[in-house]
């Protein structure tokens, strides 16, 4: 292979050494050279987005669903800063995705020239690292480091921000194997020490728990196969994060449900009583923890996790395991079978009674109606009738993204792709674009609340170019319904800016995209109306109106514990005290 | 008046109070950061203090390593045990970062600090600056009938107990660089 090549074709090479087949991108000015190679090859799919924005949550999308790293491509100056949410997006809930960015000439970078910006100063605290690179020589290399530092260890955003000499100048080729990739390496493998001292505390634990995160999705499919190992194996009971749902499957026999401020009752209680939790994977996130000084009074506090700097942030914890989950699962059934597969049988069959009566409570009722479709209803008929399909969901932020949570069934890792730790409206279309790229035979459903979806529902425009039949389900409730929630529990129901007026005709807006609309607010007709949706061969916005009022219930108000949840007919009145309003 | 009786501004550390802290101690580290000499490390660096709101007491950055491009960052942190702990975590995590090491817990450590003083004045006031200079081991640098500029090193609190001491005499500007320090021994 010729080693001296232009920037513009050292990028190409660099990203189908590196195995990518698609980016997700934007053109401009600053970004001519490259995209000038884009179009001289056909070993990359470039799919062009509407908005920059679009481009990095489609590129999450992506990421999350196949396991590989997101790419994305913008021009300087506004292409990139429409990034910055996407990016922010993708380091909070720890999605590997490389954007290139294009930069002024190098000589111009710093004289406010046209469309320039200080990419590295914008983007610095929202990527895992990023990097200017101001000659062409050192371009491939940096490249390929991009693309360790995203995929190793903790995943997460990087940028490279390329000058337009730098892409038009000649320099030297370096394939990935040669690159230095210099010092960054996280430690993979747990302390076995540590390891061994997990596996006596599962044999002395009498309520353990199983509390798991986003990172075992992260750490690829056989880690959420061990996690599933372990649960059977030892009969400790599984609830996860939002971030996390799919490792264990819904129909898994030691399923708690998600837990957290919108999660089940029987999770958030078992989290509460438990005397072991084991964390894998996850982060002590504050919607998941209530009330800090009361979580999990009786429990001894495991964690394991790639990232150092997770541990004992939030919660101290009594052991701490630093590692890949995958790894660290692995090593623990090693041990635990090896010492003779002990665990408390009885204290733990005990505990699962206490989990069934907590079951009991059936903690997702609502008042059905025969006039309106609720909200919970629409996701019950949804997950009916879809759920044997082959099947990814994504979903937008609001009351929406909780029902979709709480009533949708998820049985491997992979298949459901959220705004966990940033929550951002907008995500979800975008996301299910990515997606459908992906995995262009799967039925792709957006879970959508309809002030979400005019976000960036500009995308339509890319579902349609591409044929991608992406369906947006559209849970209509007229409300920032979320927002209205909060408003009714801690602002005096005074709904300040919560309504989602002066809405466009979300059929007509399908129709002048050139995708299918379909209406239905009779929940007898609802099946019917999803039924079309599913049957139809492309895109399809479904306006799905809903009850407007409604609440999402269980809830964890904030500043509460977990054994304080509100269920769906408690009263919501003074739920919330003065130091839990302040908190977010 | 505020219908919610919220406390305004309940956290003066993080705007984010959600760590049940009380009880607990502040305490004072001198942290050594080993990075790759790479454009913006040191904004890397000062940007995690500041968007996680941790303090900077000091800091002092140089390359020590011209061949391998590594600077060294000494940087002399406060905070509760438990924010002590984060912060080496944080650092530990950027990617230009090689290692860090808490001189205040590894040590003992000496740290040292350059300050150059410069004291205006005639007479009896410029006889004693010479001799309290004299005492302290600072050495003149500079000199005008008019000024001296001292330079002294030693531990941050020498330097401060010697500019209490000038300050009346004339002291009218003082350049300080801030904390190197290593651990003692091998
Ligand atoms: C970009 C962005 N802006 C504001 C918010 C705050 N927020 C959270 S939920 C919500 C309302 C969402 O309304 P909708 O999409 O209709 O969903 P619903 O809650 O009604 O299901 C808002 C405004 C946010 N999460 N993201
Ligand atoms: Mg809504």
């Amino acid at each position: 292979m010729k080693t001296q090549m232009t920037g513009a074709d050292i990028v190409i090479q660099a990203l189908k050494d590196q195995g990518v087949d698609t980016v997700f991108g934007y053109p401009g000015g600053a970004m001519l050279p490259i995209y000038d190679a884009i179009f001289q090859q056909n070993d990359i799919r470039h799919i062009l987005v509407r908005h920059e924005q679009g481009a990095t949550h489609a590129a999450e999308g992506y990421a999350r669903s196949t396991g590989k790293p997101g790419v994305v491509m913008v021009t300087s100056g506004p292409g990139v800063t429409n990034t910055v949410t996407g990016m922010t997006d993708a380091l909070l809930d720890s999605i590997p995705m490389i954007v290139l960015s294009a930069q002024v000439p190098t000589p111009m970078i710093g004289t406010d020239a046209f469309q320039e910006a200080d990419t590295v100063g914008i983007t610095r605290p929202c990527t895992k690292h990023n990097w200017l690179v101001k000659d062409t020589d050192e371009l491939a290399a940096t490249i390929h480091k991009a693309f360790h530092v995203a995929t190793s260890g903790r995943p997460g955003p990087v940028l490279v921000d390329i000058p337009k000499d730098v892409q038009f100048a000649e320099g030297r080729y370096e394939t990935p194997q040669k690159a230095d990739l210099g010092h960054y390496k996280p430690q993979l493998k747990g302390d076995i020490a540590a390891i061994t001292e997990l596996a006596e505390m599962i044999e002395r634990a009498k309520r353990p728990i199983i509390y798991s995160g986003g990172g075992v999705i992260n750490s690829g499919p056989a880690a959420s196969m061990l996690l599933r190992e372990l649960a059977e194996a030892t009969n400790i009971p599984v609830t996860s994060t939002l971030m996390g749902l799919g490792a264990y499957p819904a129909k898994g026999k030691h399923w708690l449900g998600m837990l957290g401020m919108h999660g089940m009752y029987e999770a958030n209680m078992a989290m509460h009583d438990c005397d072991l939790m084991i964390n894998i994977g996850a982060r002590f996130d504050d919607r998941i923890t209530g009330r800090i000084d009361a979580f999990s009074p009786e429990s001894k506090k495991v964690h394991i996790d790639i990232d150092p700097s997770s541990v004992n942030k939030i919660i101290r914890v009594d052991l701490p395991i630093i590692g890949d989950v995958g790894h660290v699962i692995e090593a623990l059934l090693k041990i635990w079978k090896s010492r003779g597969r002990k665990t408390q049988e009885a204290a733990i069959g005990k505990w699962w009674s206490q989990i069934d009566e907590w079951r009991a409570v059936k903690c997702l009722n609502y008042t059905p109606s025969s006039s309106v479709i609720k909200p919970q209803y629409a996701m019950e008929r949804l997950e009916a009738l879809t759920k044997t399909h082959n099947r990814y969901v994504t979903t937008e932020v609001g009351q929406h993204q909780m029902w979709a949570a709480q009533f949708l069934g998820f049985n491997d890792p992979n298949r459901w792709m959220t705004s966990g730790g940033l929550g951002t409206m907008g995500y979800g279309l975008p996301a299910s674009v990515g997606v459908q790229i992906a995995h262009p035979d799967a039925l792709v459903i957006n879970v959508a609340g309809e002030a979400s979806f005019l976000m960036n529902m500009q995308e339509m425009g890319t579902a349609i170019q591409y044929r991608l039949p992406v369906k947006q389900f559209i849970v209509n409730n007229e409300r920032l319904g979320m927002v209205r929630q909060w408003q009714d529990l801690l602002h005096g129901s005074r709904h300040s800016h919560s309504w989602s007026e002066s809405l466009p005709d979300f059929v007509k807006m399908a129709e002048a995209f050139g995708a299918k609309g379909i209406r239905c607010s009779d929940p007898d007709k609802l099946d019917d109306a999803i039924q079309e949706m599913l049957d139809f061969d492309g895109p399809v916005i479904f306006d799905c109106r809903v009850e407007k009022h409604e609440n999402c219930f269980p809830m964890i108000p904030s500043g509460k514990p977990h054994n304080e949840m509100l269920l769906g007919d408690d009263s919501t009145e003074n739920a919330i005290d003065a130091a839990g309003a302040t908190l977010v | 008046m505020n219908a919610l009786n919220l406390k305004k501004g309940a956290s003066s550390k993080s705007a984010y109070n959600l760590q049940n802290l009380a009880g607990d101690h502040i305490e004072t580290h001198t942290l050594a950061v080993m990075v790759d000499n790479e454009a913006g490390v040191l904004a890397r660096v000062i940007g995690l203090f500041a968007g996680r709101g941790y303090n900077i007491e000091s800091l002092t950055v140089a390359e020590v390593d011209h061949e391998g491009r590594r600077s060294r960052i000494t940087v002399v942190t406060t905070g509760t045990p438990a924010v002590i702990e984060q912060i080496k975590a944080q650092l530990g995590r950027l990617v230009p970062v090689y290692n860090v090491h808490d001189l205040t817990i590894e040590g003992p450590a000496v740290e040292r600090e350059l300050a150059l003083i410069k004291v205006a004045g005639a007479g009896e006031k410029r006889v004693e600056a010479m001799r309290i200079a004299d005492v302290f081991r600072a050495h003149v640098v500079d000199s005008t009938l008019e000024s001296f500029v001292f330079e002294i090193t030693g531990a941050p609190s020498k330097i401060d107990a010697f500019t209490e001491l000038v300050r009346p005499l004339g002291m009218i500007e003082i350049a300080r660089t801030g904390v190197a320090a290593i651990t003692r021994g091998m």
